[in-house]
Parts: structure tokens; sequence; C-alpha cells
């Protein structure tokens, strides 16, 4: 009985509250008794931790809340550390209790996750402590947008994400899947979430990747509230998965005009088989994206250079994408020191049809970015068909010819794309075509 | 202590003492200001006839050298921070300094380094009062906490040789540690087996310290070329097992960085230097210690070559990385202060573009001009700067004395300085208000380069005009500010007790700042 013991809680549970693991609860009078542990801790703790914390709570039946701070940055933040640790506790009316904080310099969005987490492993309860919802994570982003390069970044490393956003990745995407420990992922929900609200990623385009469904489902119910872009959806197999978390995101979504776009990810035989009815599960679906580490060994073949094995997957994924009118993305490039071996490959996915590439190290973002644009040669025909067009519209012309050649609507399209790509690159100027002869 | 002393305001806005140590001082006046008068310190005639004239100054071991050289009570010892980190040769100066009972020594070194925290009980047992030379680590914190019997000085490496000319500082022992040394007491660090480069830190000891010691581990007959000391100013010789450990040269603050955020503050500095065309044909530089330094000489070997240009010169801390540009035929010569690798010391030795100086051609403010002043761009770090371009370079936002000055204050006086910083550190921002201690006048610090954003002091016109339109962030040093404070809230500012426990001192010797002891835990 040292560590367990019977606590009473007047709890008003909402309906969806799932109960995990040991816990027991039942009503008493009115009440509910709750079998719990009294003790939970959250974070990151060690010499190479830095912008994290380590929490410890161990709930008390007396003596109020006593929180103990050990901080690298005390003599500047330990009051606001204090501060911030009580009005947390006190939100989830927790009286009585003591709370250890070994902090890292971990910045205020970090600590209150951390707290958060091991309240919500002492209690059950719905309510959820909501920090401030910055401007800039409330923009919208288009489905069509450029989408190179995403940076992923571990879900339950808040050092790596402060920065993630100014190294010029058109996305970035908080990994809730493979880069986080089956022991951390509820933490790691509460982290996102906050940093979904809280950091600045300069216009990179906000993702996250849930865990493999169903867990990934509840991945939802915490970072699919507000503040997110777009959620990738890893080991997708069939349009019945999209739609699953389709209709999660709708149930939890808090603006329900606000896009939240999402980008399969095909990692296996099943799935790039069905790549199309993946890509057109929804109009919600702006790129499919595929997996090579899991698609090759769920064929049974090696990850080679030449990449001869994939090449049918690849081309799959291009097709089907392209038919369904969406983005096709490629897998990482998992060498983060050999930038000449990533280029190469970039040239190879474009010339494929793919539009972009996760990366895994921000270095690797300016080699994917610059890959990925349009060379010159692409710009100049790009730029002539537009210019043909503008003609034919100004001449009020339904029909766009360049030299003696027709021009396809689609044609235009794909050039105007081009053409937008390259200003949003800084190759080409937005009033191109004052000086355009 | 100096607690009762009366406190003036100096023109950088710092109270400060009007005496240190029982010494006058004068408050520091403004940049070029302090108008020195009078002679400089002379030191004592020697005559041949006290000394062998087959020229050996040999004596048996280091107890036998001082002893010779009179130590006593109260003296002032000085030694070289050539071996950085590796240094074997103070510790063992104050091994024998307290095995001979000498009390109260002032420890005068170049800079001190984590290694040196060997000598904490010597500073609690009396034998040294104090020390007047940087603060790092262990030393540091010592100092901070009020710990040391006598006020400590900072100095910049050039204040340090301002000091002993002028006779602010008078030594009675030097101490040089040498890689390669003869009886007569020429020396240098490129020959022999424990190289640490040059010997320019020791330059004003030899020329002016009433006695001067050279120690060595590997004596050549004479003569010791090339003599970067020379003999005709040392009065002992000593040979050792080992003067130092070059490989601890090599420090955390002499590696490339691999962290990204840094790298890409040493990529927007390198194009804020080629956007506002101070990367020119002919043009010169200064990249100093520290990671992000050394990237952004890397950035400017890139830009160098892909434009066809050619440095006309490039100041060192030398490294390998400017050695790689020196024999690229990027740069033309290297005019080093201090090797911060094993390649910097080969270069040095077979090189004869790579040009060994010394704190009195390069930082000295008194004298008839410096080098300082002639490098076009120089990159420095600081540890704050605040909303009017003020930088700090010794203490950290805690109140913590942990870092000393080494040639950054005379480097200040370059056409363009630019600090690249993290705009915050561990949630502590950089960008402040006011800095902690004031080291460096903003009207000589010119851009300040972080992650996100680049702030250009408003005085500097002509960079503002020439950043335009030129794609990268420039915002102002408020906007950083805030942005810091957004990310990482206000910090409260601790308030420091009373007691004066380290003087900063100014290129001219005047007192910039001081710092006080930190509050109890």
């Amino acid at each position: 009985m040292n560590f367990k013991v019977i606590f009473l809680l007047k709890l008003n549970l909402g309906k969806d509250v799932s109960l995990i693991g040991d816990r027991e609860i039942g009503p008493v009078d009115g009440k509910f008794i709750k079998k719990i542990t009294m003790v939970a801790h959250a974070g990151n703790k060690g010499d190479a931790v830095r912008s994290d914390c380590f929490v410890n709570l161990e709930l008390k039946e007396s003596g109020g809340i006593i929180v103990n701070v050990k901080s690298k940055v005390d003599k500047l933040y330990g009051n606001q550390i204090s501060k911030l640790s009580l009005v947390v506790l006190q939100y989830f009316s927790i009286k009585h209790a003591v709370l250890t904080i070994d902090d890292k310099g971990a910045l205020p969005f970090v600590i209150a996750a951390r707290i958060e987490a091991v309240v919500h492993q002492l209690i059950i309860t719905d309510k959820t402590y909501l920090t401030n919802l910055e401007e800039f994570n409330k923009k919208a982003t288009s489905p069509d947008r450029i989408r190179r390069s995403r940076l992923y970044l571990p879900g339950n490393n808040p050092k790596l994400m402060l920065n993630a956003g100014i190294y010029g990745a058109d996305g970035i995407i908080l990994d809730l899947e493979d880069s986080v420990a089956p022991d951390k992922k509820d933490e790691a929900r509460i982290l996102v979430r906050n940093a979904l609200r809280l950091v600045n990623f300069y216009g990179a385009e906000r993702m996250v990747r849930i865990n493999q469904l169903p867990l990934g489902l509840d991945d939802l119910d915490w970072i699919a509230r507000e503040g997110v872009n777009l959620i990738l959806i890893p080991k997708c197999e069939s349009a019945e998965d999209v739609h699953h978390v389709e209709e999660r995101i709708q149930q939890v979504k808090k603006d329900k005009d606000f896009p939240i776009h999402l980008m399969p990810i095909i990692e296996s035989a099943l799935g790039v088989q069905n790549a199309y009815a993946i890509a057109s599960a929804s109009e919600n679906v702006v790129a499919i994206a595929i997996g090579l580490e899991d698609y090759t060994a769920d064929i049974g073949a090696q990850r080679t250079n030449k990449a001869k094995e994939s090449f049918f997957a690849r081309s799959t994924i291009v097709n089907a994408a392209k038919a369904a009118g969406k983005q096709a993305i490629d897998s990482v490039f998992s060498d983060i020191e050999d930038m000449d071996a990533l280029s190469r490959n970039v040239t190879e996915s474009k010339s494929l049809g793919f539009t972009g590439m996760g990366c895994i190290h921000p270095r690797q973002i300016i080699y994917i970015n610059q890959g990925y644009a349009p060379n010159e040669t692409e710009i100049e025909k790009a730029k002539k068909i537009v210019n043909a067009f503008l003609i034919a519209l100004e001449n009020g012309s339904g029909v766009v010819a360049l030299g003696s050649k027709m021009i396809d609507p689609p044609v235009v399209k794909r050039a105007q794309n081009l053409i937008d790509m390259a200003i949003s690159t800084g190759q080409l100027a937005k009033d191109w075509r004052n000086v355009y002869v | 202590m100096c607690m009762s002393d009366k406190l003036i305001k100096n023109a950088g806005g710092r109270w400060v003492p009007e005496t240190i140590n029982g010494e006058k001082v004068f408050p520091f006046m403004g940049v070029g200001r302090y108008k020195p008068s009078g002679n400089k310190m002379a030191p004592k005639i020697s005559s041949c006839a006290d000394f062998s004239s087959d020229g050996n100054k040999q004596v048996s071991d280091l107890k036998e050298a001082l002893q010779k050289a009179g130590l006593k009570d109260g003296m002032t010892i000085s030694t070289h921070h050539h071996f950085r980190n590796g240094d074997l040769v103070a510790n063992r100066v104050f091994d024998v300094a307290k095995q001979m009972g000498a009390k109260n020594l002032r420890w005068f070194p170049s800079a001190s380094f984590p290694c040196h925290a060997h000598l904490i009980p010597y500073l609690e047992d009396g034998t040294i009062s104090h020390i007047e030379g940087s603060m790092n680590g262990p030393l540091g914190k010592f100092c901070s906490e009020g710990k040391m019997s006598k006020i400590a000085v900072l100095r910049s490496h050039g204040g340090r040789y301002q000091a002993v000319q002028d006779g602010d500082v008078k030594i009675d022992i030097a101490v040089i540690a040498a890689s390669c040394a003869d009886a007569f007491g020429n020396a240098n660090g490129i020959s022999g087996e424990s190289n640490s480069g040059l010997l320019g830190f020791a330059l004003a000891d030899s020329q002016y310290a009433d006695k001067v010691i050279v120690v060595t581990d590997t004596l050549v007959p004479f003569p010791c070329v090339p003599w970067q000391i020379q003999g005709n100013y040392v009065d002992y010789t000593v040979l050792v097992d080992k003067v130092g450990i070059p490989e601890k040269i090599v420090s955390g603050t002499t590696q490339v960085t691999k962290s990204p955020d840094r790298l890409l503050i040493a990529e927007m500095t390198a194009k804020f230097c080629e956007v506002t065309g101070i990367i020119h044909d002919g043009f010169s530089f200064q990249a100093g210690a520290g990671g992000t330094s050394l990237s952004i000489g890397i950035f400017f070997g890139d830009i160098i070559r892909r434009k066809g240009i050619k440095a006309r010169f490039a100041r060192g801390g030398s490294n390998q990385y400017l050695v790689n540009l020196l024999e690229e035929g990027l740069v033309e010569y290297i005019l080093d202060g201090q090797t911060f690798d094993l390649e910097g010391v080969r270069s040095m030795r077979e090189n004869p573009n790579h040009v060994w100086t010394s704190p009195f051609t390069s930082y000295n403010y008194h004298g008839k001009g410096n080098f300082a002043g002639m490098v076009d761009v120089v990159i420095l770090g600081a540890t704050e700067v605040d909303v009017n371009f003020n930088a700090n370079v010794v203490t950290h936002s805690d109140g913590y004395l942990m870092h000393g000055i080494g040639g950054w204050q005379n480097c200040l006086f370059s056409k363009t300085v630019i600090l690249p910083l993290p705009l915050f550190r561990d949630r502590i921002p950089v960008v402040v208000d006011e800095v902690t201690t004031l080291c460096g006048p903003g009207e000589l610090i010119d851009v300040i380069v972080t992650e996100r954003g680049i702030a250009i002091n408003p005085l500097k016109t002509d960079l503002i005009e020439k950043a335009k339109g030129s794609g990268l962030p420039i915002k102002t040093i408020h906007q950083l500010k805030e942005e810091a404070e957004h990310i990482c809230g206000k910090p409260e500012r601790p308030a420091p007790k009373d007691k004066i426990v380290a003087a900063i001192k100014w290129v001219d010797g005047t007192v910039i700042d001081v710092v006080r002891q930190v509050a109890d835990e």
C-alpha cells in the first residue's frame, strides 16, 4: 500500500473517456472511486537534454501543494516556473501534491505539457490545459501549396522544435509515430499539441504524423482541434483508413471550416495496390507519400541505392496521385552526410514525377528545395506558355497557341504552378511579365 | 574590498570605484577619450657582468629559478596561455611557490582555463591573493561567489600589454613556457616536442618583467631560431619533462559547429558580408575561436572562391580551416595571434606568409596604431547584447563570471564588427534590455546576426542602405529583443550583492564596469 491507495475524486466524466490499464472506477454515493498510482513522471532527463524538463508528481492526501524546482535557469526563471506549476495544478483541481521539476531551460509550453502529462496519468479528467493559440498558428494552408521539403521532428523532443521553422522547409512534421517510444506516446501528444499552438514555425506548413491506426485516431483527439494544417497517415492501406481519420477529425475539430489536409503514407504492397483509391478517398487528401523502408521490407526486398526494387511502387504512387489530381511525395533519404547522393536522388525523384521529399536533418532542406525547384529551362518554357495564355485572354481568344502549337488548359495550369513556385523560391520576380518580351 | 569607496558613474553609465585593491583607477571616459601622459614603465638596468659569458643561464629546476628570482610574499607572477587547456606550467609554478611558503601572490596570466582549477586551494589558503587575467569555469565561479580575497581584474589581450607597458601592473617574475629554447633563453613555440605555435602573449612580460624564466622541454644548443622570445631579456632557463599538452590546445571552442542553428547563423553572416560588399578583392577579416566563427571562415572561403578574388590577410587565431584558405591561395597572409590547433602550428613553421604577431602589434591601444583597426570585418561572440548594441563577453545573465575578454575588446576597432549569436540559449535571451556587464560600448558594435533576424546598428547607415533588398531578414534590435522575450518569457534580473568581485578594464586601462558577488542560492 505504499504506492497505491484509494483516492476519492469528484469528476464529471465525459462519455468519451476511455479507461486504460489498472485504473478502476465506479460510482460510490454519487462520487467516483479510483484506484490509482500516486506517483507519475514525464519528460526527459540526462546531461544531453536541453530545453526540456523532467517532472515528477506525487499526489498527497494533505499538506497542500509543494513545488520543488531545480533549474539551470533558476536565477532568471525559477519564480516563473513555480508560478506556472501552481497554475496548472490548480487548473486540474489538485489540492495536495509534491511536484518536482528538473528543468534544463524548458519553455513554458513544454513545462505545462510535462505537468499536464503527469496529471493525466494520475487522475481521469476531460479537462486539458490549453496554452495560448498564437495568431501565426491560426493560418490555413492551401491544398496545392508547395511541399518540396518537410522536416521530421521527434514529437517528444522540444529542443528540436524551437528552431525547426528557421531552415526554410516547406513543412515541418511533428512526429508521434516511429520517433516516439511506446511509453512516451501520451506525453508526446500533449507536447505536440502545445507546440502547434505556441511555437512559431515561420510559415512552414504544420504537419503531424499520427500513429498507425487505430492508435493514431486517439492522437487526433489531442492534435486535430486547432493549429494543425496537415495530418500524415502512416502505413495507410485503404480508402477506409482515410475515412476513419477524416471522421475523427470532424468530431474533434473546433473550427469546422478550417482545412486540415491529409497526406497518407503508403508503405506496403497492399497500399501501393490501393494507391489510387487512397489518393481519391477524400478531397482533403492533398498528397500521397511513399515510405520505402517498410515497403521494401514488405515485398521482401533489400533497399538499394539504385532503388530498382521500388521503381514500380514509386511510379505507381506518382501515377495514382496524378490521376487523382494530388501531389506525389517521395520517401526520405537516410544518409545525412552524403549531400551529393541526396542531390542525385532528388534529381531522379523529380524526373519520376515526385514534387517533394521528407527530410530527417535540416541540412538536407536546401538540397531538396533546390532539387525540386524548377530549373531555368523549365521556367523559360512556362513563361512562354503563361504569356501566350494571358495574351489570348487579353485578346478575348479562347484558343491558346504557341507558334503553330495549340496548348491545352492542363498544360497552362501546370505552367502557372511552375511560375508560382519559381516566384515563391525567389527564382522569378513577381512582376516578371512586365519585363518579359 | 572597496565597499566604502566612492563609486562614480562612468561614460558607459556604470557605477565603478575610484580605487581597486588600493590603487587609483580611472573610470571609462568614452572611446578614445582618455589621454595617457608620462612615460612608459622602464625595467631595471641589467649588466652582462652578472651573467655567465658563455650564455648559459640554465638552473637545475623551477624551484631554484624562483628562489634565484627572489620569490617573496606579495609578488606578481605571470604565465601565458599558449597551451590553452593543456598548460602544465602555471600550476607547477604555484605548487613550488606553495612549497616555498610564499603568500599573497598576484597571478597575472594572459588567460586562464579549466585546467587551472588546480589553483583554487591556493586561492583559499592565501598563497594566491587574486587573479588579474581571464576567469574561466571553476575560477570564475569561485570569484563570482566572492571567495577571492581581493578584486580580480580582467583585461583584453591588448589591455594586458598596455597595463604592463604603462606600469599599471609591474610583473616581478614572468614564467614563459616554450616548446623549444636554448640555455641563453632564446625561445619559440614552433620547434621541439610540445608546440604551441607562437609566444606573443609573453612578449610584454619578457620586455618589462623584473625577472624572466624560460621553461622548456626541448633545450637545443645556441642558437634557438627563430627566437620569438629574445634571450637577452631572460634571467634563467629551466629544462622540465613536459611544458604542455599540445593536443589540448584544441578546445571545444575551436571546432567547427555541427549544430544546424549555428551553421545557419554562420551562413547568414557570410551572406550579409557578401551582399554589403564587405567581401571584396583585397579585403581582410578576422574570425575568432568558437564553432560559429570557424564555420563563417569556411563560408567566407566559398564566397572568395566563387567570386575569384583574394583576401589580403586574415587575422587569427589560426586553425586548420584558415590554413586551408592560405594554402589554397584564397588568403595571402595569416597574421596570427595564437594557434588554435596543430595545423596552425605546422603552417606557421612552414609558410613564410603565416606570420606571428603579438598583442603589441595587433592590439595595444597605447601604441602608434595597431593592426586591429585595419581589419575590414571581425566576427566575435558575446554572452549578451543589449538594445543599445552594448555587449557582454565575461558574465552570464545570472551574474556569474565565466569567460575572459581575450582580444575581443581590441577587435571592436575593426571597420565592421559583427556578432553572430543565437537569439536565446536554453531559454535565456541573448538580446536584452541592458547587458549584465558592459565589456564593449555599442558605438563600436555594428551588426547582430541571429537565426531569427539581423539587426544593424542605426549608426551604420551605410550598412543599412546596402542590406536593403538583399532578402536577408533585417530587423531592429528592439524587434529581436521582443521576439526573444516572447519566446522565452521576460527573465528576472537577479540582484547581485554590493561586494565588487571583479573589475573590467577597457583597452586604455580605464574601468568600464565591475562584477558584483552573485546572490546566495
